[in-house]
């Protein structure tokens, strides 16, 4: 059996085709509208017309006539068992369904339980409700204002203001700006942007009434936490309780949080006995869903006349929409929004942070990042490219001038962070070699002399992934590890379960690899599952890019557990002492005799026909992956954009990405991941908005407003890596998901505002459309900042 | 809780008891089926709940997003804005039908090979499209490609991959035109 084994099939860096596409590719995933049970009961939801109105009234007497309506659900029905509102993650309250009030259009009124899908459909059409109109609230610094409507009534504080958050010195940061030499200011405003999953939100709840087995297959990142708070909110014994979270059609941080529809079927289900299915359309899906972002900046970079930068002070107001119901860890509002100084030295900072209500839906969950990330990076990134314009030196000159260098690493950060390790200069240069950024720099110079707009932009972020080590990270008091099992049977197959959920992210696979390589076994005799709360052992979920940093740690520190026990069992068949053996070259060798050697699969039969006596038998091991620090994956993109003068579109000429996300553990993956990041990137730059009018009507309220990118639009990405890992991770890696969603907005408004230059702009507001640009180029030289 | 509710019938799977129905008949992946449906019931809903096709999804309600796609007569259609009684007579080809005889078609095999999906949810139609401009055009360039397939969102992939494999997938068919799924 003993045999030279320099790879392992499947292990790390090794492009392998993805383990979870056969079943996509044949139509045979099982995501959450799928599955049908027998019995199974249908909900729809009616919604208000209104931004802001008193209920008068809801007659429900029509729905229930419609044939196929068995019952109809209200505020009233919930609040005599105490559900009319529930916990949201940041512990503030939410509205499963109204008793009085509504705060935003769209919201859940009542919910109609019929025996077919089209059924609950007529039945949520045919409930009647009278509306009072009040005054509506859409703009958060108008919320704040002495005498505007108090929107939550329900709170003591009688006030739109929900909290202020600050960190930093405040005093030192002041005395570095007193004393700069320049200082540049600018007002940014990040809009209300949407995940837009491609599959939306849903679920199928059961309540055996029998055995009490409560079963919910819902479209959620995080089963296990999911079932923690199902288990605190209802009094629900939790060993009844069972969460399983299918295949996840998307997911970006639009399935971490409760909606009211997955209560709502639960609730359903429990009264009739009966599993209900509820799934939320597209149109509700981007009306009454937890959004992202909508952040009004303000941010100014004090520095020396040579450009090197001294200080950071940014002052922000978050519109959270009627409630507070982001997913942040509980001791950060505002996320991870202080990683804002970036990939530079800044020596003092002070971020401050408010938080208003709004008649809007829920606010403040991610898109595709790590907590409030890309609102920190787009502004830090964007403030660069201003200093750069006002000290009229190239921007990518003022980046590498200011740089952390590599030496520097593990950085504390002014504002308390410690990156564990980087090199953002060879980042930015290997961009810059790939794009010839000196040859693109000579193009815009003729391009300008004729006229044509053409411009180059750079983002060189970090990022701050991972959450998290447990005595800062936690969701609602629920610490932020994560976690492998892993099992090996007799004939050397592995089954391994994980605290993550994967929705699109390959864990299937990646997983695999990693156990491959810790434990010289092909990934292909791998088996990985997540999801089902049964089966799974406890974790926080998939989200913020902490699967690898986590869970992925995990499998490392579970297979180096099992190979401990194993080298037992190796020495016990090799007739030497354990002392004597290592692990090497994928298998357990004599030091000094390397031919002799037992595989780990000639362990795993003899841990359970042949082990040692006196020891246990079996092989497998449990790992809660508690991570010391979190990972700071970077990189430099460099976006060259040409300009219709005529119409104001931008078209993105070339978008090369120099990502490091550490150690890699499938290239193919990891590149995917990319792209997918970029495109998310490019959408609220140039695309996709959510907005309200004054009386709370959504604008970007279906696939018709809100311009998700297609293939024509999205431009062909170019990638390529540097790879520095992290230090602390088993295997060097830091998680990839989300970098390129964070790092792709500043480089594609920093190339439209350089293209721009002739015109006197430093600044426009994302997402920069045709309208906008066109606005600029036939007004002359306004001052958009 | 007090709920206003009435006794629970047994439930049907799609339309209500006493809407007026009609009995079509569609040849899906080949196999003829006969159901009664309600008028207005949309074909992606007759696919999925009355055959039990579940690999044609639903991913908005604008028919913007393509997820729906099938082939309606050879033609790619988006089944959420074709009713299942405009199908009476006519063939229908969804994602189940791309494998043939346990072969691949050259279309999936080239997705997963050049990674052209990941969570997969969109897949089905991505594919669906891919079938059918590939049959007319079997050497699609990169624009003709994004252009083929503007009609399907992707949310995962930022399209590379997509487009690689749709490329692949004619240059495989090119290879083996006798292959599964050679055809829409």
């Amino acid at each position: 059996m003993s045999a030279e084994a320099p790879h392992v099939k499947g292990g790390l860096g090794q492009s392998i085709l993805r383990k979870e596409d056969a079943r996509f590719i044949r139509g045979k995933g099982n995501y959450v509208d799928d599955i049908k049970l027998p019995g199974m009961l249908y909900l729809d939801i009616t919604r208000s017309p209104y931004a802001h109105a008193k209920i008068t009234a809801i007659r429900t007497e029509k729905a229930l006539k419609v044939p196929g309506v068995l019952a109809v659900i209200t505020g009233k029905d919930l609040a005599a068992a105490n559900l009319a509102w529930m916990p949201t993650l940041m512990s503030d309250k939410q509205m499963v369904l109204p008793t009085d009030t509504v705060m935003y259009q769209a919201q859940e009124v009542a919910a109609v339980v019929a025996d077919s899908r089209y059924a609950a459909a007529d039945g949520a059409a045919a409930v009647e409700v009278d509306y009072e109109p009040l005054p509506v609230v859409t703009n958060p610094f108008k919320a704040l204002e002495p005498g505007a409507p108090v929107i939550r009534t329900d709170r003591k504080e009688q006030s739109n203001h929900i909290w202020h958050w600050e960190t930093g010195d405040k005093a030192g940061t002041e005395e570095a700006f007193r004393s700069a030499e320049v200082v540049v200011g600018q007002d940014l405003y990040i809009p209300r942007i949407h995940v837009s999953s491609m599959e939306t939100c849903g679920c199928i709840a059961h309540m055996d009434s029998v055995s009490g087995r409560f079963t919910i297959y819902m479209t959620t990142q995080a089963p296990h936490a999911i079932r923690t708070v199902y288990a605190l909110v209802t009094g629900l014994p939790e060993q009844n309780i069972r969460v399983v979270s299918p295949d996840i059609g998307g997911g970006f941080g639009g399935k971490v949080p409760v909606y009211p529809g997955y209560v709502l079927a639960s609730v359903a289900s429990i009264k009739t006995g009966h599993p209900v299915k509820w799934v939320e359309d597209r149109s509700e899906n981007l009306q009454a869903d937890s959004f992202a972002r909508d952040y009004h900046i303000h941010a100014e970079v004090a520095a020396r006349k040579d450009g090197t930068v001294t200080a950071l002070k940014v002052k922000t107001l978050a519109d959270h929409g009627y409630t507070d119901a982001a997913a942040n860890p509980s001791k950060f509002p505002a996320g991870l929004f202080h990683i804002i100084t970036g990939s530079y030295p800044f020596a003092k900072a002070f971020v401050e942070v408010d938080a208003a209500y709004t008649n809007k839906p829920p606010g403040g969950i991610a898109y595709r990042c790590s907590f409030r990330v890309t609102e920190a990076v787009y502004t830090i990134e964007r403030m660069m490219d201003i200093l750069a314009h006002r000290l009229k030196v190239d921007p990518a000159e003022l980046r590498l001038k200011n740089f952390i260098p590599p030496d520097a690493f593990p950085y504390k950060s002014a504002l308390g962070w410690t990156y564990d390790s980087g090199n953002y200069a060879g980042a930015l240069k290997k961009a810059m070699e790939i794009i010839d950024y000196a040859g693109l720099r000579r193009e815009q110079a003729e391009k300008r002399r004729r006229g044509e707009l053409m411009g180059i932009g750079i983002s060189s972020f970090t990022e701050i992934v991972g959450a998290g080590p447990s005595h800062t990270f936690d969701i609602l008091g629920l610490k932020m590890f994560d976690s492998a099992e892993v099992r090996i049977h007799p004939t050397g197959k592995v089954i391994a379960r994980f605290g993550t959920k994967s929705q699109g992210q390959g864990h299937e696979t990646t997983y695999a690899q990693i156990l491959a390589e810790e434990l010289g076994i092909p990934a292909d005799d791998i088996r990985v599952e997540e999801g089902d709360t049964d089966t799974a052992p406890y974790g926080l979920g998939t989200y913020a890019s902490r699967s690898t940093p986590t869970a992925g740690a995990a499998a490392s520190m579970a297979a180096r557990k099992i190979r401990e026990k194993a080298k037992k069992i190796a020495a016990h068949l090799l007739e030497v002492s354990p002392d004597d053996i290592e692990w090497k070259d994928y298998a357990f060798r004599v030091k000094g005799v390397p031919t002799k050697s037992k595989t780990m699969q000639d362990v795993a039969f003899a841990a359970y026909t042949n082990h040692p006596q006196g020891t246990e038998a079996g092989l497998e091991a449990v790992d809660y992956y508690d991570p010391p620090n979190m990972t700071y994956p970077f990189g430099s993109y460099i976006c060259v954009v040409d300009i219709d003068k005529e119409t104001g579109q931008v078209k993105v000429r070339r978008f090369v990405a120099v990502d490091d996300c550490g150690t890699i553990i499938n290239p193919m993956i990891v590149d995917g991941q990319i792209h997918g990041g970029l495109t998310m990137g490019f959408a609220p730059a140039l695309l996709e908005e959510i907005q309200y009018d004054e009386n709370g009507n959504i604008h970007g309220g279906s696939f018709m407003e809100y311009l998700v990118p297609t293939a024509v639009e999205t431009p062909h990405w170019e990638t390529a890596k540097t790879v520095t890992p992290s230090p602390h991770h088993p295997i060097g890696a830091k998680g990839v998901g989300e970098s390129a969603t964070v790092g792709a907005p500043p480089a594609i408004a920093n190339a439209v505002v350089d293209a721009l230059q002739p015109y006197g702009v430093e600044h426009i507001d994302i997402p920069i459309h045709p309208w906008k640009v066109w606005q600029i180029i036939h007004a002359g030289a306004p001052k958009t900042g | 809780m007090a709920v206003s509710a009435r006794p629970i019938a047994p439930a049907a799977s799609l339309s209500t008891r006493s809407a007026p129905v009609v009995r079509i008949q569609v040849t899906v992946n080949g196999s003829p089926i006969s159901a009664e449906v309600e008028p207005r019931t949309l074909l992606v809903h007759f696919l999925r709940e009355v055959v039990g096709l579940t690999g044609t999804h639903i991913g908005c309600d604008t028919s913007h997003c393509g997820a729906c796609t099938v082939h309606l007569d050879g033609k790619p259609v988006k089944s959420c804005t074709v009713l299942a009684v405009q199908a009476n007579g006519r063939q229908v080809r969804t994602v189940e039908g791309l494998e043939v005889d346990g072969k691949l078609s050259a279309v999936q095999e080239a997705f997963v090979e050049a990674h052209g999906l990941q969570c997969g949810f969109c897949t089905p139609g991505m594919m669906m499209t891919a079938t059918a401009l590939l049959a007319r055009n079997p050497n699609p360039t990169e624009p003709e490609v994004r252009d083929a397939i503007r009609g399907n969102l992707c949310r995962c992939t930022g399209y590379v991959n997509i487009v690689k494999a749709i490329q692949l997938a004619g240059k495989k068919m090119q290879a083996n035109p006798t292959g599964p799924g050679g055809s829409p």
